[in-house]
Order: C-alpha cells, then sequence, then structure tokens
C-alpha cells in the first residue's frame, strides 16, 4: 500500500482512539464525583497533568474545574488533543484515505464525529456521564465496523497498530493518575473509599467485570498487575504491546525486506520485559518510573514506523 | 444484477386520466416533465402521479431524507469562510428529470458522433494537421490558444485515444431542441453524483422508479476501470492504474476517492509517485511499485513541474518523459484541452464533417467567433442579447449573460472584446427548458442542463453512460447551472427501449464492483 495511505489511516486509528480514551477518562470522573466522600482529592486537576499539556491549560483557563476540564479535553479547538480535535484530524485523515476504508468504516467516523460536534453547545453548559458513554458507544462502534468490514490487510494492521499504540499509552496513564496523583493515604488502603477509586480506574478501561470475576477483592498488586500484564484482557498494556508486535509482524511477512524493522525490534523487546516482569519488581522500583519508561519505548515503536515504512513521504 | 425487461411491465396509469401538475407552472417555457397545459408527458406519469398521492409536506421530508443521507454519506465541502469547519451538501432536488428513449437515441448516437470527431481532431492537431492545410480551421486560431500544448506535438497516444472520458454539456431551448454547449474533454467532474444521486433516489423512490423502466447506471465504474486497462502500455499484461488527485483540498477530491475507490485502485498524489528511470512509480509500503495507467484528474499544467508550471507542486518531475517515451498512459491525453476551447467549439461542426463525411446530429449553439471582424461588429451592437464567453474558461467564470447584466457590465466585457477579439465569442441567450424543482414544500420551474458522460477505449469505441448529470440553476429565473455558482443536482433517469437492461430498485449500487 501507498506510505502516505498507510500513514494516514495509522493516524486516523490512532486519534480516534485518543478521543475514546479522554471520554473514558471524563466519564469516570463525572462519576466519580458523584459518589465522592468529602475527603477525597480534587479529581480534575489530575486529568490535566496526565495530559502532560497542564501550562497550556493554566495560561488559558487557570485552575482547574469541572467545566473548564470537561471543556479542554472534550471540545476545545485550539487544543491539539481533545476529543473534538483529535475526531476532527481523524476524520480528515480519513476523508484522504477513504478508498481504502469501506464505507461503513467512514460513514461511522463521520457520524462519530458529528454527534461530537453537535452536542458540544449542550455538554459545555452541563456536561453529563451519558453523553460520555454514548462516545465510547460510539468508539465501539467505529472499532468493531473496522474490525468487521475490512480484510485484515496491511491496512488494517496499520490502523491496528496506531489504535493499540495510542491505547496502551493511555491505559499507563490511567494508571498513573491513580497512583501517582490520587495515591491514597496510608491508612485509606483497603477501605471502602480506596475500593470505590479503584473500582473507578477498572471502570475506566472496562475491566472492573473482568477483574471481579478473576479476583473478588479489591487488591492493590493484583488491580496494578491487571493493567499492566494482564494476557487476554484487550485494554491491559501488554494485551496492547503484543497485539502491536502481531501486526508489525504481519506487516513485515507481507514487505520485501530482509531484515526487521526498527519497530518490530522494539516492540518485541517491550513484550518480552513485559513478559519479565512482576508486579512486586514494578511496585518496588517505583510505578511512576515504570510508566514513564513504557512511554517513552511506546513512542520510539511510533517514531521508528515513520523510519520504517513512512519515510517515503516524508524525503518526498 | 440487472433484469432484462419482459416487455410486459405494469403500466398503472394506462387505465386511468393523464395526471397533471395542477398548481405548476411552465411560464411559457419547455418543461422536461410536463406539457404547456401541465400534463405529464408519457414517460413521467408515474412521477407525476405518486406527487399527486403524496399528503402535504410529504415531497420537503423526502428531500430532508435524502439531504441527511447525503450528509452522512459524507459527500460534503467545507464553508471555508467558517472556522467551525461547517459543512455543506452539494444541493440535491428530489424531482428526478426524465429522459425517453427516442429522445436518449438522439442524444447517444450525436454524442458518439462528436466523441469521434473531435478524437480524429486531437490526433491531427498535434500531428499532420490536415484540417489546417485543407484551411477549415485557421491556423492562427490553434496556435493562440492557451490550451494548445507545443509540448505534445508529434505525440501519438496508445490506440490513438486522447479524449477518454468527456462529460459534454447539452441543454434543451424553447423547442426541446438538443444542443451541446461544451464540450468538456479535459477533466469533466460529476460523475460520482451521478451514480449517488441514482442511490439515494432509488432507496426514496423505490416504486415509481421501478414503474419507470429507468436504464442502469451502476456499471460506469466498471467500464472506466476496463478502459483504463484497455489503454494501457502494449506491453504490459497485467497494468497498475491509479487514480491522481491534487489532492484533498480540491473541491472534487470526494469524485476522485470515489472512483478509485469503486474501481479498487490506488487514489494517488503527486508526492506518492517518482519517475526512475524510464519509468513512473509509487511509493509504498513495499517499496517502489510501477504504474501503467494514471486516470488523472490534475489538470495538464500541473502534471510535471520540469516540462510545465515549475511552481506546480501537484504532479511529478519527469511524467511528460515517461509519457513521451510510452511507458505510461495519462487519461485524458495531456493537451487535449485545445478542443475546449470555445473558439474552436465553433468549427466542430465542421470537424464532423471533415473527418467523418456526416452531418451533425447535435447541432451547436450559435456561436459568433469575435476574432472574425463581421461577427464582432453583430456581437458589440447587441450586447444585451447575447451571452458573451471567454474562450479559455469554464466552469460558469467570464461569462456575461447580456440581458441580465447592467449597462457597465456589457461596457466592460464590450471593452474586454475590442482589446482581445481572439478570447471571445458570444451566443444567443437561450430560453433553456425548465423541470419542476422543489421549492419549500411545492415544486416550482428551474432552468437545468444535462451532462452525460462519454468513454472513448478507441476511435470508433464510444460508449455514452445512460444517464448524467443534469445540473439545476436553483435561484429563481437563473440560467447558471454551475454549482460554483449556486446550482444544484438531480438525478437523470433515461427510460429503457423495448429489450434494454433497466435498473433494479433494489440493486445496491454501493456495492462491489467485478473486475
Amino acid at each position: 500500500m501507498l506510505s502516505r495511505v498507510a500513514e494516514s489511516i495509522y493516524w486516523m486509528s490512532r486519534q480516534a482512539e485518543r478521543a475514546e480514551n479522554l471520554a473514558r477518562f471524563i466519564e469516570v470522573t463525572l462519576h466519580m464525583t458523584l459518589d465522592q466522600p468529602e475527603y477525597l482529592v480534587d479529581p480534575w486537576k489530575p486529568l490535566v497533568q496526565v495530559t502532560g499539556d497542564n501550562e497550556w491549560f493554566k495560561a488559558k483557563y487557570g485552575s482547574a474545574n469541572c467545566q473548564n476540564v470537561v471543556q479542554f479535553l472534550a471540545f476545545d479547538r485550539e487544543y491539539h488533543s481533545s476529543m473534538l480535535t483529535c475526531l476532527r484530524a481523524s476524520r480528515e485523515n480519513a476523508r484522504s484515505v477513504r478508498e481504502a476504508l469501506s464505507t461503513e468504516a467512514f460513514e461511522e467516523l463521520n457520524d462519530f464525529y458529528h454527534f461530537v460536534r453537535d452536542s458540544s453547545p449542550a455538554q459545555l453548559t452541563d456536561p453529563t456521564a451519558d453523553f460520555f458513554e454514548q462516545v465510547r458507544d460510539h468508539a465501539l462502534m467505529w472499532t468493531g465496523v473496522l474490525d468487521n468490514t475490512m480484510p485484515h490487510n496491511t491496512a488494517w494492521h496499520f490502523l491496528n497498530v496506531g489504535r493499540l499504540l495510542e491505547r496502551a499509552d493511555k491505559t499507563s496513564r490511567i494508571l498513573d493518575v491513580k497512583y501517582f496523583n490520587l495515591l491514597p493515604r496510608v491508612e485509606d488502603v483497603g477501605t471502602a473509599v480506596d475500593d470505590l477509586q479503584w473500582s473507578t480506574l477498572l471502570l475506566a478501561i472496562s475491566g472492573f467485570e473482568a477483574y471481579r470475576r478473576e479476583h473478588q477483592l479489591m487488591d492493590i498488586e493484583k488491580i496494578v498487575a491487571f493493567f499492566l500484564f494482564h494476557r487476554t484482557f484487550p485494554r491491559s498494556i501488554y494485551s496492547c504491546v503484543a497485539g502491536v508486535d502481531r501486526s508489525l509482524r504481519e506487516i513485515e511477512s507481507e514487505s520485501e525486506s530482509e531484515l526487521p524493522g526498527q519497530a518490530r525490534q522494539r516492540i518485541a523487546a517491550l513484550r518480552h520485559r513485559l513478559e519479565n516482569t512482576n508486579v512486586k519488581e514494578v511496585i518496588a522500583g517505583g510505578m511512576h518510573q515504570f510508566i514513564d519508561r513504557l512511554q517513552i519505548e511506546l513512542n520510539a515503536v511510533g517514531d521508528s514506523l515513520g523510519q520504517d515504512y513512512f519515510y517515503a513521504t516524508q524525503t518526498a | 444484477m440487472q433484469k432484462q425487461t419482459s416487455g410486459s411491465v405494469s403500466q398503472m396509469q394506462s387505465l386511468g386520466p393523464i395526471p397533471s401538475l395542477p398548481n405548476y407552472q411552465t411560464d411559457g417555457f419547455f418543461d422536461e416533465l410536463v406539457d404547456k397545459n401541465n400534463v405529464a408527458r408519457p414517460d413521467a406519469e408515474e412521477l407525476v402521479s405518486l406527487f399527486n398521492r403524496f399528503p402535504p409536506q410529504e415531497l420537503s421530508r423526502r428531500q430532508h431524507a435524502i439531504e441527511q443521507a447525503l450528509f452522512r454519506m459524507g459527500i460534503t465541502f467545507t464553508v471555508y469562510s467558517d472556522k467551525t469547519g461547517t459543512e455543506k451538501i452539494m444541493p440535491f432536488d428530489v424531482v428526478p428529470r426524465i429522459v425517453s428513449a427516442i429522445l436518449w437515441k438522439h442524444i447517444d448516437a450525436g454524442l458518439r458522433q462528436r466523441i469521434r470527431a473531435l478524437n480524429r481532431f486531437l490526433c491531427d492537431v498535434y500531428n499532420e494537421r490536415a484540417i489546417i492545410k485543407e484551411g477549415i480551421i485557421p491556423e492562427e486560431l490553434v496556435d493562440t490558444a492557451p490550451a494548445y500544448l507545443q509540448e505534445c506535438r508529434g505525440l501519438k497516444p496508445f490506440n490513438d485515444v486522447w479524449c477518454h472520458i468527456t462529460g459534454t454539456d447539452l441543454v434543451r431551448d424553447n423547442t426541446g431542441t438538443v444542443y451541446v454547449l461544451e464540450d468538456n474533454l479535459r477533466c469533466p467532474s460529476g460523475v460520482s453524483y451521478v451514480l449517488q444521486n441514482r442511490h439515494v433516489m432509488k432507496r426514496n423512490f423505490p416504486q415509481v422508479f421501478g414503474a419507470s423502466r429507468v436504464r442502469p447506471v451502476t456499471d460506469y465504474t466498471s467500464r472506466l476501470f476496463q478502459l483504463l486497462r484497455d489503454v494501457a502500455p502494449p506491453h504490459v499484461s497485467d497494468p497498475t492504474v491509479v487514480v491522481l488527485t491534487p489532492g484533498v483540498f480540491n473541491s472534487a477530491y470526494y469524485e476522485h476517492s470515489f472512483l478509485a475507490q469503486r474501481m479498487g485502485v490506488q487514489l494517488v498524489e503527486g508526492r506518492d509517485l517518482v519517475v526512475e528511470g524510464e519509468f513512473v512509480y509509487m511509493k509504498t509500503t513495499r517499496g517502489l511499485q510501477r504504474v501503467d495507467v494514471i486516470y488523472r484528474r490534475v489538470d495538464d499544467t500541473f502534471l510535471d513541474p520540469k516540462t510545465f508550471r515549475k511552481d506546480s507542486v501537484l504532479g511529478v518531475k519527469g511524467l511528460m518523459d515517461v509519457y513521451r517515451a510510452g511507458n505510461v498512459c495519462l487519461a485524458n491525453a495531456p493537451g487535449t484541452g485545445i478542443a475546449d476551447d470555445k473558439v474552436i467549439y465553433a468549427f466542430v461542426p465542421d470537424m464532423i464533417k471533415y473527418y467523418l463525411d456526416e452531418e451533425p446530429i447535435l447541432p451547436n449553439v450559435p456561436t459568433y467567433v469575435c476574432q472574425k471582424e463581421e461577427d464582432r461588429k453583430y456581437v458589440l451592437a447587441h450586447m444585451d442579447e447575447l451571452v458573451i464567453k471567454a474562450a479559455g474558461e469554464s466552469g460558469g467564470y467570464g461569462i456575461l449573460i447580456g440581458p441580465h447584466a447592467t449597462p457597465e457590465e456589457r461596457e466592460e466585457f464590450a471593452q474586454k472584446i475590442k482589446e482581445d477579439p481572439r478570447n471571445w465569442i458570444a451566443q444567443p441567450t437561450l430560453e433553456l427548458s425548465r423541470a419542476p424543482t422543489v421549492v419549500d414544500d411545492h415544486l416550482e420551474g428551474r432552468h437545468v442542463d444535462l451532462r452525460p458522460y462519454i468513454l472513448c477505449s478507441r476511435p470508433d469505441d464510444v460508449w455514452v453512460l445512460p444517464g448524467g448529470l443534469t445540473r439545476v440553476a436553483l435561484r429563481k429565473g437563473s440560467l447558471v447551472v454551475n454549482s460554483s455558482q449556486g446550482g444544484g443536482s438531480k438525478d437523470t433517469w433515461v427510460v429503457a427501449e423495448q429489450g434494454q437492461a433497466v435498473a433494479s430498485a433494489h440493486d445496491d449500487e454501493t456495492g462491489p464492483v467485478d473486475h
């Protein structure tokens, strides 16, 4: 396939996944504030911190509250990674490679974008978890349509790589928010408050029920392991990384080059490391440091794709 | 999935009185669907009867439903002046234009004749120039035409085909006579709207569509693909075909993408292609892959910055060298624009006589060539009656409609004509035919034209899509149908003769195309 098309498909899928994850962040936070015990830490500020764009936010909005964080993350047309900006970019990318997608896929993304855009005035006045749940439904529909209306060929593998790299990054950020910013007081560990916060986090990755069925009780180590290492849960970091690895292998087997590309080498190394790390080591070595390094490695995989497959567009 | 008619199609209206549109006004214009007493023309009886049976508001409800469907399909353009990214669909009118079988037969024969002559002309004018030597077309008219490409002298495209894809503009006057208004041999657009308009109409008017015995348009893209393969360099056994687009910001981008998708070929931009050695390649994730046929939707002068405009970023450096070496087919061939020149247009009837020894089936609109002193005098004296057109423009630009213009505008154009007579022609203002069009919740007459699409794979193998884009001037009284100037479109129903294939209302025209 054309390098330009591969690159656009990769970004199209990444941007839609990013929008979905922002909706998940906001939805669970809106839920959490309703159940909020009075001693819960402010839930909105960490959502800004996790973007890494807190300076930008501060300059435009000042201190964080529900209203302005929703505006910033969901509907801010000036912010390069708001839900609406991402969906718009995703759709623009889709438009530029429309001939390589199924008609259903394009139309679903088109609907998705217009739904979010048309809802923004009402949601800016009074954000509802219900709306963000609908966004999540649209996103699930979008992934379902992609997976079931397109052959799983090179184009699909590029979009799968985009989707899973983004998802791995965002799952790690969800965990990071909790661990770094909502770190419970020692005496809270194992209390109802703590349970509530961890449950919310699992809900954000649709993992609450899956976790409960395996472990019943909320346990920090088990939850962290679920986020990082679960072999089959589709939003766990390991699962995403393994999926990227598989798709890159497929892409590579289609290409005529003899040597494995850099992206493929990097993702294989990361997968190997995840397979050989346990949760006790992660917590002992510092969760935040672990996640930081993970994010750097995920970014490096993304950068290598440019060199391995998209380079042609840059040299043009 | 087309079925042959059995010849005994039910005629639901044949027993009752012929329906008419009670409150409609033809205002003395020729109307495509009804006669001067508002009585339905024979092929429009089903449709008119349906309109009469509609409950109030149903027409506007369906209009709205179709607009929603087109929006959902993403057939939109962005309003650039609006920062929030407001998008609009191309205006669409639900009332189809119906063309009788006998009229279509005439149009089909006329267009095939015309394309054969124009293609012969293109071969000739870039090679032997016999038509100039015979004194039929003055040499200076050709050599001063901006669209004549000296770089294409002596070139012979494969199969001797220059104009592979044409979208001829036809109009009808007050008597119903069909005239050729423009030939459009460069990169005519709009065929995607023909296919999509048909798709939404079949979903919203299945019964009347089924009963009206409409000829199918579905197979256009497979015919186009077959054509593009047929004109590949002869030494290539399994040619790679691509569509070349200027990019996502081009107003016809949707169409480029649509055609590539339907043909199952890559849609490329100039930056995706590279010339190495004597071939042109596309850059893929598996390395470079050779391209043999380019259906290019980029204008001639942007195709190759090495040969034409140096500032073009839409083209491919060295592409013309590959073309000259016979290693790629460009459709349409660079240089076809000479036949679109509005002065050259005036000579098409002469070409038909000269090359084919036939009388033109479809007449030209009478044309005054301002280069000729006699014509110029007449034009300058009758500015208030004529339509004045710049010879090298298209898309509704550079036009003065005399009767609708102010004295100042007429004076301005008179000056231009005197300064550069070669660049101007004039035609009488035709009373364009009209068709019923939805305005709020009722029907009013609006002027229409018709753009059929013609494919030419060999000098004598010309095929006309039975259908076309009916463009409608939505503004009351307006004669300008161009989408850039407030025009919309309608589906065009060409009625089948006995034995011709009829489209089924249940075909899904978005379905896959067999190659």
